[in-house]
């Protein structure tokens, strides 16, 4: 009689915690300080003001989303103590985040080992979902967005590319491999590779090589410093509106323009988003978020919101805040946000490259590639 | 193509040329390892910036402007950082570890100013056309560092022979003290020796931001490396040597770069860095002091 009473307390008071609580609790892990902490503040926005939209309505017959949001500063051990801390001690029932590739490669075994799922918005290298069975993105990788690019070009009449790329940066040969693979699987002939280092200034000696080729296009993978770089020494070598530059990932900044100014005039690059984006889900995002943070969101906010919905509407599909269902709901998903239609593939990566803008540099400024 | 290829080289070259001549100098004459060297490059390209920028200054009246300023930053920093240690004449090493802890707090300081973002200097200042001859494409800004690269060789070949001033340098390079004696006044000749640096450093900076359209706080650390190949295989000190082995070393990467690989363009220029030194351990043209100048 003693013994049983004892042993109820617990599961009383527990139950009890659960129903008085009425919240989901979801973790975030996001870079809010240091040089890169303009990333994760803009993914921050986006989940907050998505939440603004769950949380009236609520979830789960009417219970409430309470995200927790951690600062990874941009670093793996952080990042790592943050996921222990969201897991362990808030009890999340999803993850979202973290901001770089390299903070998943980190973190994903540790939320997968514990089976949380988790969900990168702004992760884009390969491998990230081959982490484990828990592991999800919303974010098109960079395999999916330069096909749709380089589609673009031949549309314009490219046959030949010459490919370049930062030699001394992960993110610049990661997707340097990705180009060159898309290229060769969509029939364009590759006359030249030439590499540089992130942080040199001169590039006239592979340019002239290339120019001695006359490709039709220059595919660029690098950070936008060295592009813009390359795209100011071009334009003094001679090269001119007959070549089509072609941008990674890294080439989607307005810094390109700010930087190269006109010499990048002509260049295009895909995005999985753009503000200017005629759709009415996509515009209704960009006035909301207007009057909520008094500027405009970028990619990466445009990201996150859609992955909130999408996490959020995977809990309610789930019938409780139970990690394992919430996994099993996140795969089949099937949402229309600002990005576009969006499922997940059986690997959990996007499904759909239907969302992907192709953008090209014009007076300085991205707008939509004709 | 090789007739542009060989022109790049000798372009890129001569921009390590004209951040080398007011490195080898200080170093020659000095006797210190000086690496607060590089952020008189930068602060030299940062004035230009500013003069260009905000007040709307053309590129003929910002260059020596920047020149000037680095001039006096460098006479500055030297007197703060090294008159103490050259009083007591302290080991190499240490003038090695105070500017090299200084100059990481400069470049920090000012990144914090301004920011870590690439800048240009306005493209009006100098026309963007490129000049073709025989299919070889030259732009003005390169021009301008060619020529300004052999206008300060010359001139300083002439101020250390042809002027007294020259003779007292020389003699404080070779034996300071003995110079001393002889009535010389050491301080004062340091002082000049780092203006002269300084102003060369700054001059260097903004010419080659110019044409590599890129400024920012590290740029005159990402030219340092380049900087000591340049000097060491030059000879320490030597002007001469200083020019032409910048210019090899441009033209070996560039050559490197379009007819080998890419990718080895520096694993080859640094290779042949080591074979140079270890056949010729005083630099390429020998026993390299400043009173041959």
């Amino acid at each position: 009689m003693r013994f049983s009473r004892v042993v109820a307390i617990p599961f009383v008071l527990a139950s009890l915690a659960t129903a008085a609580r009425a919240e989901v609790p979801v973790g975030a892990i996001e870079i809010l300080s240091g040089p890169n902490a303009a990333y994760g503040t803009s993914i921050k926005a986006g989940l907050d003001l998505a939440l603004d939209t769950i949380n009236k309505k609520g979830i789960l017959d009417g219970q409430k989303i309470a995200l927790t949001v951690e600062d990874s500063a941009g670093n793996k051990d952080q990042a790592i103590n943050a996921a222990r801390k969201l897991v362990g001690r808030d009890k999340v029932v999803a993850v979202i985040g973290p901001t770089l590739s390299n903070e998943m490669f980190a973190v994903g075994p540790v939320t997968n080992e514990r089976r949380i799922p988790t969900v990168g918005t702004s992760t884009t290298a390969n491998g990230i979902t081959a982490i484990g069975d828990y592991i999800f993105r919303t974010s098109l990788p960079e395999s999916d967005v330069i096909p749709v690019t380089l589609k673009k070009a031949q549309a314009r009449g490219v046959k030949t590319i010459a490919l370049m790329y930062a030699n001394d940066d992960a993110f610049s040969k990661s997707g340097f491999d990705v180009m060159k693979a898309a290229a060769e699987k969509s029939g364009l002939k590759i006359v030249a590779i030439e590499s540089f280092g992130s942080k040199d200034t001169d590039f006239s000696a592979q340019l002239t090589k290339i120019k001695g080729l006359k490709p039709d296009a220059i595919g660029i993978s690098a950070l936008v410093e060295p592009v813009s770089g390359v795209l100011l020494q071009a334009r003094q070598l001679g090269f001119g509106k007959e070549t089509q530059f072609i941008g990674g990932n890294g080439s989607n900044s307005p810094k390109l323009g700010e930087i190269a100014g006109a010499a990048a005039d002509g260049l295009i690059v895909g995005s999985p988003w753009f503000i200017a984006k005629p759709d009415p889900i996509s515009e209704k995002f960009v006035s909301d978020f207007q009057a909520k943070n008094g500027k405009s969101p970028d990619q990466f906010a445009a990201q996150a919101f859609d992955a909130m919905f999408i996490v959020a509407a995977a809990i309610d599909r789930a019938g409780a805040a139970d990690s394992e269902k919430v996994r099993d709901a996140l795969l089949k998903t099937n949402y229309s946000g600002v990005m576009g239609p969006f499922t997940f593939t059986s690997g959990r990566d996007p499904a759909s490259t239907e969302g992907v803008v192709v953008l090209e540099m014009q007076g300085g400024k991205f707008g939509i590639a004709k | 193509m090789l007739s542009q290829q060989l022109v790049n080289g000798v372009l890129l070259g001569a921009t390590y040329a004209l951040f080398a001549l007011g490195f080898t100098l200080m170093f020659g004459v000095l006797r210190v390892i000086n690496l607060t060297y590089g952020f008189y490059f930068s602060a030299g390209a940062f004035i230009a910036l500013f003069a260009t920028r905000q007040w709307g200054f053309s590129i003929w009246l910002a260059l020596p402007l920047a020149a000037i300023g680095s001039g006096l930053i460098a006479v500055l920093l030297d007197w703060l950082l090294l008159t103490r240690l050259r009083a007591k004449g302290a080991p190499e090493l240490a003038s090695l570890m105070v500017t090299l802890g200084a100059v990481l707090a400069l470049y920090s300081a000012m990144t914090l100013l301004f920011g870590p973002d690439i800048r240009r200097l306005p493209p009006d200042v100098i026309g963007a056309d490129a000049l073709v001859f025989a299919g070889i494409r030259v732009t003005q800004a390169q021009f301008l560092v060619v020529g300004t690269t052999a206008v300060l060789v010359l001139a300083l070949v002439a101020l250390m022979r042809g002027t007294r001033l020259g003779v007292g340098i020389r003699a404080m390079a070779e034996r300071p003290d003995a110079a001393e004696l002889m009535g010389i006044d050491t301080a004062r000749l340091a002082a000049l020796v780092s203006f002269l640096s300084g102003f060369l450093a700054g001059a260097g900076g903004v010419l080659i931001g110019l044409n590599f359209n890129a400024i920012q706080p590290y740029m005159g650390e990402q030219m340092m490396l380049r900087g000591f190949v340049v000097i060491i295989v030059g000879g320490l000190g030597d002007l001469r040597g200083a020019l032409i082995a910048g210019l090899l070393l441009g033209v070996i990467e560039v050559l490197t770069a379009g007819y080998l690989d890419s990718g080895l363009k520096e694993a080859v220029a640094f290779a042949i860095l080591v074979a140079v030194l270890w056949t010729r351990p005083s630099g390429l043209f020998g026993q390299a002091v400043l009173r041959r100048a």
